[in-house]
């Protein structure tokens, strides 16, 4: 979701007798649920695979702080600008410990970083939408960061150590994202009309794309197959989707706001909603790189990373003078 | 990669006296830097009241093909754990 359509190198699960030995050790291993840990043998397609997957979910951190960060002067309240401010702090601290959980495979921070800002990596089509008044803040946290945290939760179960053990970490502080988005989204929601109105409409535009952060549907869902078998993913695309929509269709109910997908129905038999799916011409045309704000995101991050670069050269440069003359003290 | 600052492993005492605990790793130009984004990162919540930072590089590590050599030897030695001995009911706690 935070990483949609990871790529791996081939679109078949390779059977037993096909497998080195080592390959068979490690899918043993997998299959036991023992983690893989950094210094462990593995495939060569496995750390590719996980190198993108972790990567882009790195960059979906850091990018997902763009529509949130430009509410921080506007919120309503000092109250509410604290916690904003807060998550926000949260989301570069997850971006942080998965560029590091990243690392452990042998790239690093910085090249990653540049291949996001060069167009080679991805980040989720979610942060390409626009966050257009305060409503948009209370949906996002709510619906953006409930989202991810159903993916989350699965993936603590992951096969690799580093990337798990980020998951486990992540999980505790994104409820806290998923809470205060709600709670935000209430005070609208029971709110004046005008407030009412805006919480709508935020959950009428954010709905669709929230859906499409779980990836395409299954059968449409190539690299999933090797992927599962590795517990480099837990649940299938679906399955998340699904257990998405169960947990807020509840939620919008308590809301008295309108269901944003006329078609959610409570099916008895399956035990489940079902719902409409989004328009999936619109998610792959928005992970083209055509979404709203694609351009607008991918320039900010460019600037940042640009306008701080003299920073990171002068703290450096400060460190090694400073180390020089200690030496030269000694 | 030119210019990139070095990567610290961060450790952790939390609030119960324990022993400070690996919680992660972060990039900083200097020791002092990496104690203050240590701070920021890993203890936002309480999380902590004494940090240890180490550059990565300076860590070492056994390797995982020495597993064996160095961890079988002691599957064996059963008695080395207090429950293998029976001791008596009236003997009393002990």
């Amino acid at each position: 979701m935070y990483a949609q359509m990871v790529k791996t190198a081939s679109n078949r699960v390779k059977t037993r007798e096909e497998m080195s030995p080592e390959e068979q050790h490690f899918q043993d291993k997998i299959d036991n649920d023992v983690k893989i840990e950094p210094k462990d043998w593995m495939p060569e397609d496995y750390r590719r695979t996980l190198i993108r997957q972790i990567g882009q979910h790195a960059h979906s951190e850091v990018v997902g702080q763009l529509p949130e960060g430009n509410w921080i002067t506007r919120a309503p309240t000092l109250e509410r600008k604290a916690i904003l401010l807060a998550k926000v702090q949260d989301e570069a601290g997850h971006g942080l410990y998965l560029y590091s959980a990243a690392e452990t495979l042998g790239v690093s921070r910085d090249e990653l970083i540049e291949l996001l800002h060069e167009g080679k990596m991805k980040y989720s089509s979610i942060f390409n939408y626009p966050t257009l008044n305060w409503a948009d803040i209370g949906a996002v946290g709510w619906l953006v960061d409930g989202a991810a945290i159903i993916n989350q939760v699965a993936l603590q179960r992951t096969s690799y150590g580093p990337y798990s053990r980020a998951m486990i970490r992540i999980c505790k502080e994104e409820s806290f994202h998923a809470r205060q988005g709600y709670s935000a989204i209430m005070k609208m929601a029971f709110g004046t009309p005008e407030q009412k109105k805006m919480a709508q409409d935020a959950v009428n535009r954010l709905w669709f794309p929230a859906l499409m952060m779980f990836g395409p549907s299954d059968k449409d869902s190539v690299h999933s197959e090797q992927s599962m078998a590795w517990k480099i993913k837990v649940k299938t695309n679906d399955e998340l989707r699904q257990q998405f929509v169960d947990q807020t269709v509840p939620q919008i109910d308590y809301l008295g706001l309108e269901r944003p997908d006329p078609t959610i129905k409570w099916n008895e038999e399956r035990g489940h909603y079902d719902f409409a799916m989004p328009d999936w011409d619109e998610f792959f045309n928005v992970i083209k790189g055509n979404g709203p704000c694609n351009a607008d995101r991918m320039e900010n991050r460019r600037k940042a990373w640009e306008d701080g670069a003299w920073v990171r050269e002068g703290l450096l440069e400060h460190a090694r003078k400073k180390a020089a003359r200690k030496v030269a003290a000694e | 990669m030119k210019n990139e600052w070095p990567l610290w492993e961060v450790f952790i005492r939390g609030q119960h006296g324990l022993a400070h605990r690996h919680v992660g790793s972060l990039h900083a130009p200097d020791a002092e830097t990496a104690i203050l984004n240590a701070r920021d990162v890993y203890t936002r919540r309480n999380e902590g009241v004494s940090i240890w930072v180490v550059e990565a590089k300076h860590i070492a590590a056994s390797s995982p093909s020495e597993k064996g050599p160095l961890f079988e030897p002691s599957e064996s030695k059963i008695y080395r754990h207090p429950t293998f001995f029976d001791i008596p009911e009236e003997v009393g706690h002990m």
